[in-house]
């Protein structure tokens, strides 16, 4: 049994502003959720509320928004290995806050997440987390890239895609054939698309901004070839293909080509990629602006936001990675990859596609929770009778400017000091459970 | 105490070749806020050339002139750095800037500790931060440091309070390299405007590069730049340079000098060339190469020359190469940039006319 009992039931969300992607639903509405913590009903607003179930909090959620809970398909939990960078529960306790009820944590641990033992370990790990925990098993045994990892043992364990992420699978022989294998148990390859003999020791992006600084670029083409290549296998063999933080102007324009061809492709995208470009790294050689992929320009980020917003990208992923703050202060060329993302990701989110006007709340509520649900074939991600009781309460018109004070990560590395975002996460259920109350205690009763 | 660290330093800092010196007088419309008394440098830290005005850069080879005066005579030692500690921060091997450095430091009067660290120990043991930080418990007031990653002496800005002078940080840039470059040609021209240097050689790995095109560009010169276009970096003419990647054709649209830049031998072994033969051919300058520069034309090379590989002996020891020169002119830029840097002034037009 896992340790959200402890959490306090909730028995009702009462006179927020539902949206529910799924059904289009979007108006004031009263979520009733059962004793079991599921979605009971769906209901006008406006009904005394306080004898629905002896047990169970009324949230009072006037003026809120009120969404299905955020899904991440790209989280690092650095458990097992590294558990001063992040653990199982600490992760998922920053997800809650940020709004992300489910996490699919990436299997570059250490061990790597390659086995079945390794995925029952941190499934074990995830009784002790607030929110709900899946992993991404390796793709190749010990995530080498070399032979087949035991990828029918790691379904049967729980493991929900596969992924050598990091890195991609860099054999186009091995990668065929993990596709193949892979078909035969419906689950998603992800793969981390890069070419590394382009890459070459990269760490940012190549163009004007590497020129000036003397660091060793990334081209685009090293992500775009080696999207273009795992296309062409997905093509082939039939196999899903999700293709992990998606990065330049280049790869959106082949997946969106993918697409309209019937291939079975699926795209996400960071929110640090859809605010961030290669001029950040001109700041002084900040190690917090060193990301895998690297920050693109001004045109990537555009075509990034309008891939999102045309469906071409399928949905937003925080990629977030905590590093320890000794690994991230220091040369920029010796600094590990990755920024923290979990708890800034909805409010880096509604700066780039909401306060430019180019998405409403219900679509970046879709790419934050149903579709990447669909992605992954998780039963989460709707508002709608006997779905999980996975939900978020937002208040989008809060700020709140990012500290390291405010973030729970047990890493700090993150690049959005000193935003001001707008959309605070008032409350977080998972299950039925309040996880994450901004305020304190939220009250039995509603104001009459 | 930083602040008033340096107005001590900079009252009590000699002009050195000079016999007497106005007072700081503060300056009655501020240019910049807080207002830099006429002759200080704006920068605090000399971190590369890329953003630094063109007044500073003046001043720096203003003052280089005054102390290459210095070193032409019997003592060649002033005082103003009496006092001070400048560590010598080196993480990678490197003899001529590090000697350059040393006695720039010496002629100063300054108390000299050399750290070499192997280029393997900046991958383990003790990190960047912590060697800084002991090294400034020492209370030490200047660091030079040489680094192969790009942009640690920025970030011993953000560790530290010392003032910090980039000796070449990887392939980013190398601003005393560039500034004594420019000394060198300003030393005969005293104007950019209207000149044309070429930079030719391994652009995309090249510290120096970057440095002269920043400098050169801020002083008014045009910039050519040349080399194999697999050594060419992206986006490259956008820094508002002409890229070539035929040195013939590069010469002639009319050059005044070349700086011909070192190819490393391991350019080969990575592909970037297929031999050094065929670079020697296609860039290589010659005695032919040299005499289609602009009549007075000027060969430099920021040294270890590769001879017979970039650049023949013949040129490398012939009329028009000023490479030795630039040697005896970094002494004097580096002595210029450490004086500037630690509160001193530079001699106003009216003191250099005076001479």
């Amino acid at each position: 049994m896992s340790n959200r009992s402890t959490f306090r039931a909730v028995a009702v969300i009462a006179g927020g502003r539902v949206i529910d992607p799924g059904s289009g639903f979007d108006g004031i509405a009263d979520v009733i959720i059962d004793d079991k913590g599921k979605i009971e009903r769906i209901e006008r607003p406006g009904r005394d509320r306080r004898h629905d179930r002896s047990s169970g909090a009324v949230l009072d959620a006037t003026g809120m928004i009120v969404a299905p809970g955020f899904v991440d398909l790209h989280t690092h939990l650095r458990e097992p290995g590294r558990e001063d960078e992040e653990t199982v529960a600490s992760g998922s306790a920053a997800g809650v806050r940020g709004g992300f009820t489910t996490l699919c944590c990436m299997p570059n641990t250490e061990p790597p997440i390659a086995d079945q033992e390794t995925v029952r370990f941190v499934l074990d790990r995830a009784l002790a987390a607030p929110g709900r925990v899946h992993p991404v098993g390796a793709i190749t045994r010990n995530r080498e890239g070399k032979s087949l990892a035991e990828i029918a043992e790691m379904v049967a364990a729980g493991a929900v895609a596969f992924s050598d992420d990091g890195a991609p699978v860099a054999s186009a022989g091995l990668l065929r054939r993990a596709m193949q294998y892979a078909h035969m148990f419906d689950v998603p390859i992800v793969e981390h698309c890069e070419t590394p003999e382009l890459s070459a020791q990269g760490v940012m992006h190549e163009g004007l901004i590497s020129t000036k600084l003397g660091l060793r670029g990334i081209p685009a083409i090293s992500e775009e070839i080696c999207v273009a290549r795992d296309i062409a296998l997905a093509r082939e063999t039939g196999t899903h293909l999700h293709v992990a933080h998606v990065s330049t102007a280049g790869s959106v324009a082949i997946i969106r080509a993918a697409k309209a061809e019937g291939v079975h492709v699926t795209a996400e995208v960071t929110p640090h990629h859809l605010v961030l470009t290669d001029d950040w790294v001109a700041r002084d050689f900040d190690p917090l602006y060193k990301v895998n992929p690297p920050l693109r320009t001004g045109d990537d980020v555009m075509a990034l936001r309008q891939g999102l917003v045309d469906g071409t990208i399928d949905c937003i992923a925080s990629d977030h990675a905590p590093h320890a703050e000794q690994e991230k202060d220091g040369e920029f060329d010796l600094a590990p990859f990755g920024v923290v993302g979990l708890e800034t990701a909805l409010g880096v989110c509604a700066k780039a596609l909401i306060e430019t006007g180019l998405a409403d709340w219900p679509l970046l509520i879709d790419c934050l929770s149903r579709r990447p649900a669909r992605v992954f074939n998780l039963p989460v991600g709707e508002i709608k009778p006997d779905a999980p009781a996975d939900l978020v309460v937002i208040d989008p018109n809060e700020h709140w400017t990012v500290t390291p004070e405010r973030l729970t990560s047990k890493s700090k590395n993150s690049p959005f000091y000193g935003w001001e975002l707008t959309g605070l996460l008032r409350s977080t259920v998972v299950e039925g459970r309040l996880v994450h109350h901004a305020n304190g205690d939220p009250g039995r009763v509603l104001p009459s | 105490m930083v602040v008033s660290d340096r107005e001590r330093k900079a009252g009590s800092a000699a002009p050195a070749g000079k016999g007497r010196r106005t007072a700081p007088v503060p300056a009655a419309t501020p240019v910049v806020s807080p207002p830099v008394p006429p002759g200080r440098l704006l920068i605090r830290h000399l971190l590369g050339l890329e953003g630094v005005c063109r007044e500073d850069i003046q001043r720096i080879l203003d003052t280089a002139e005054t102390f290459k005066e210095v070193l032409d005579r019997p003592i060649k030692k002033v005082p103003p750095l009496r006092g001070q500690t400048v560590v010598n921060l080196f993480y990678e091997p490197s003899t001529r800037t590090r000697i350059s450095f040393e006695l720039a430091e010496k002629r100063l009067s300054a108390d000299v500790v050399n750290f070499t660290a192997s280029a393997s120990s900046v991958q383990k043991g003790e990190s960047l931060r912590d060697t800084v930080k002991n090294i400034l418990a020492m209370k030490t007031d200047v660091v030079v440091i040489r680094h192969p990653c790009p942009g640690a002496p920025h970030f011993l800005t953000r560790a530290t309070d010392a003032i910090i002078v980039n000796a070449g940080d990887g392939a980013h840039e190398h601003p005393t390299q560039g500034l004594l470059d420019m000394y060198t040609l300003w030393e005969r021209w005293r104007s950019f405007a209207g000149r044309r240097v070429l930079v030719l050689g391994d652009i995309l790995h090249s510290r120096v590069a970057r440095s002269n095109i920043w400098g050169l560009l801020t002083m008014g010169a045009q910039v050519a730049v040349c080399g194999p276009a697999t050594l060419v970096p992206a986006c490259l003419a956008q820094l508002g340079v002409e890229v070539f990647t035929n040195v013939d054709v590069a010469l002639d649209t009319g050059v005044d000098a070349v700086n011909v830049l070192r190819i490393q031998r391991e350019r080969q072994s990575s592909d970037f060339l297929p031999s050094l033969r065929e670079y020697s051919r296609l860039f290589g300058i010659d005695a032919a190469r040299a005499a289609r520069l602009r009549p007075g034309g000027l060969v430099m090379h920021p040294g270890p020359m590769n001879r017979g590989v970039e650049i023949t002996s013949e040129v490398a020891d012939g009329e028009a190469s000023v490479i030795l020169d630039q040697v005896t002119n970094g002494l004097a830029v580096r002595m210029a940039v450490l004086y500037l840097l630690c509160g001193g002034q530079a001699p106003t037009a009216s003191e250099r006319e005076s001479e």
